[in-house]
């Protein structure tokens, strides 16, 4: 049963990035079913971010849809916290599709992160602003191909 | 000693500290996030039209869960904590709340951004200070949070540095301007680093390090950029104004709590 809650969950997008589902964001903690109640626990990505509640709600929708189950209990949870680390492979690819740069695998806080153009792959990019349209995201330009692009923030409990 | 959720809380002398800690952090971040609201479309230029917008919405974000804790604890919904609660029972600190400047944000607004750039810079400062003790925290549910807000607070930090250390080495009116808000600023800094009141229970509680800790800690962490920049160390700070932690505030909270619940009162019952 579980894994086929998960499987509901990976139809669930970001409604920010309609390419990535929230699985491969790493944002579900944890699924459970006790009785016919399915429990989900979410970890926000950042905590002023307005798509939360739409994401609670595309999660009770899409139970109901695709399992005919209505009993479900959606909770934000922030332990552990929620960092850009756990983004997986294919969440990773799929940012790129949609023109966002993945942020890097490991980040202390303490370097300068090197990022490449979701477009032509080139390390020649420059930071435009550290802030950008949500607020998980960076805007950058690349020197090769010309384009500006966004790139998603490292966020790690390093800093 | 470790309490893991509100019905864990030993006896009422903890409660009362826990609950005025988070009404200092949810009304300060709150109230300061309101501020830099008003600054959308004055920023000096666009690019810090998107960073400061984004930075007010992670700061209210902040104050929304700190309010959703006292919710938790019985102290209302948040939605009411923020916008219903008279000046009186605010427990932000008096600088927070002051006006970016002469006039309004609709009609003639001549906002200050060197002030703005000062308060931001050393709040965040000594918000850094308080989120890495709240880690510590003998309230889970408050510690587990202050993990989550740093790793917002550090694109915060990196930000209103870079703005005041180049405004403050500009020279010619930005030096000048700067070392007058720094003046300002500092008038009324002893009013946010004060944990008010209760204080010394917070700090017996394990919920927060000590104030003067806290305030040594805020000194260490500027003492490096103060020097980069051949300014006198530390900074001496007062509260002229009043104490925020213990209800005092100017006119100027009035008008942003008339302001910012307008929508709300119109219709408290309303879903949003």
């Amino acid at each position: 049963m579980t894994e086929m809650i998960w499987n509901v969950l990976q139809t669930v997008k970001d409604p920010e990035i309609d390419s990535i589902s929230i699985v491969d964001l790493g944002m579900v903690n944890m699924v459970s079913t006790e009785g016919g109640t399915i429990s989900i626990e979410l970890l926000p990505t950042f905590m002023g971010c307005p798509a939360l509640d739409i994401i609670k709600a595309n999660v009770l929708k899409a139970c109901k849809e695709q399992l005919g189950i209505e009993d479900v209990n959606v909770a934000f949870v922030y332990d552990p916290p929620w960092t850009s680390s756990r983004l997986t492979e294919d969440g990773r690819a799929s940012l790129k599709e949609f023109g966002i740069a993945p942020p890097p695998k490991h980040f202390t806080g303490e370097e300068d992160w090197q990022i490449h153009c979701p477009y032509c792959d080139s390390p020649y990019t420059s930071m435009e602003n550290l802030f950008g349209p949500t607020a998980c995201r960076s805007i950058l330009y690349c020197k090769q191909c010309k384009n500006p692009f966004e790139a998603m923030k490292p966020i790690s409990t390093m800093v | 000693m470790s309490v893991k959720r509100p019905d864990d809380i030993p006896n009422n002398e903890y409660k009362e500290a826990l609950l005025n800690l988070l009404y200092q952090l949810a009304d300060d971040d709150f109230i300061l996030a309101y501020r830099g609201s008003e600054w959308l479309g004055l920023a000096p230029h666009i690019e810090e039209d998107v960073a400061f917008s984004s930075i007010n919405q992670d700061t209210m974000g902040h104050a929304a869960m700190y309010y959703q804790l006292l919710e938790d604890l019985g102290e209302g919904n948040q939605d009411s904590l923020a916008h219903a609660r008279p000046s009186n029972e605010r427990r932000n600190a008096i600088l927070l709340e002051e006006v970016n400047g002469p006039g309004d944000y609709l009609t003639e607004p001549r906002y200050d951004w060197a002030f703005a750039v000062v308060r931001h810079y050393f709040y965040s400062v000594a918000k850094k200070v308080r989120v890495d003790s709240l880690k510590t925290s003998s309230y889970e549910p408050l510690a587990q949070l202050a993990v989550k807000i740093n790793t917002e607070l550090y694109y915060h930090l990196l930000h209103w540095k870079t703005w005041f250390l180049q405004l403050v080495n500009a020279g010619g009116e930005a030096s000048i301007r700067m070392r007058e808000a720094m003046d300002r600023v500092m008038d009324e800094f002893q009013g946010v680093l004060t944990l008010g009141p209760s204080g010394k229970e917070m700090a017996v509680m394990g919920l927060i390090e000590g104030e003067e800790n806290l305030i040594k800690r805020w000194e260490l962490a500027l003492q490096p950029v103060y020097q980069s920049v051949n300014l006198a160390f530390p900074p001496k700070i007062s509260m002229k104004k009043g104490d925020g932690r213990n209800g005092k505030h100017t006119a100027d909270l009035d008008g942003a709590l008339s302001t910012l619940s307008e929508v709300y009162n119109s219709d408290p019952a309303a879903t949003w």
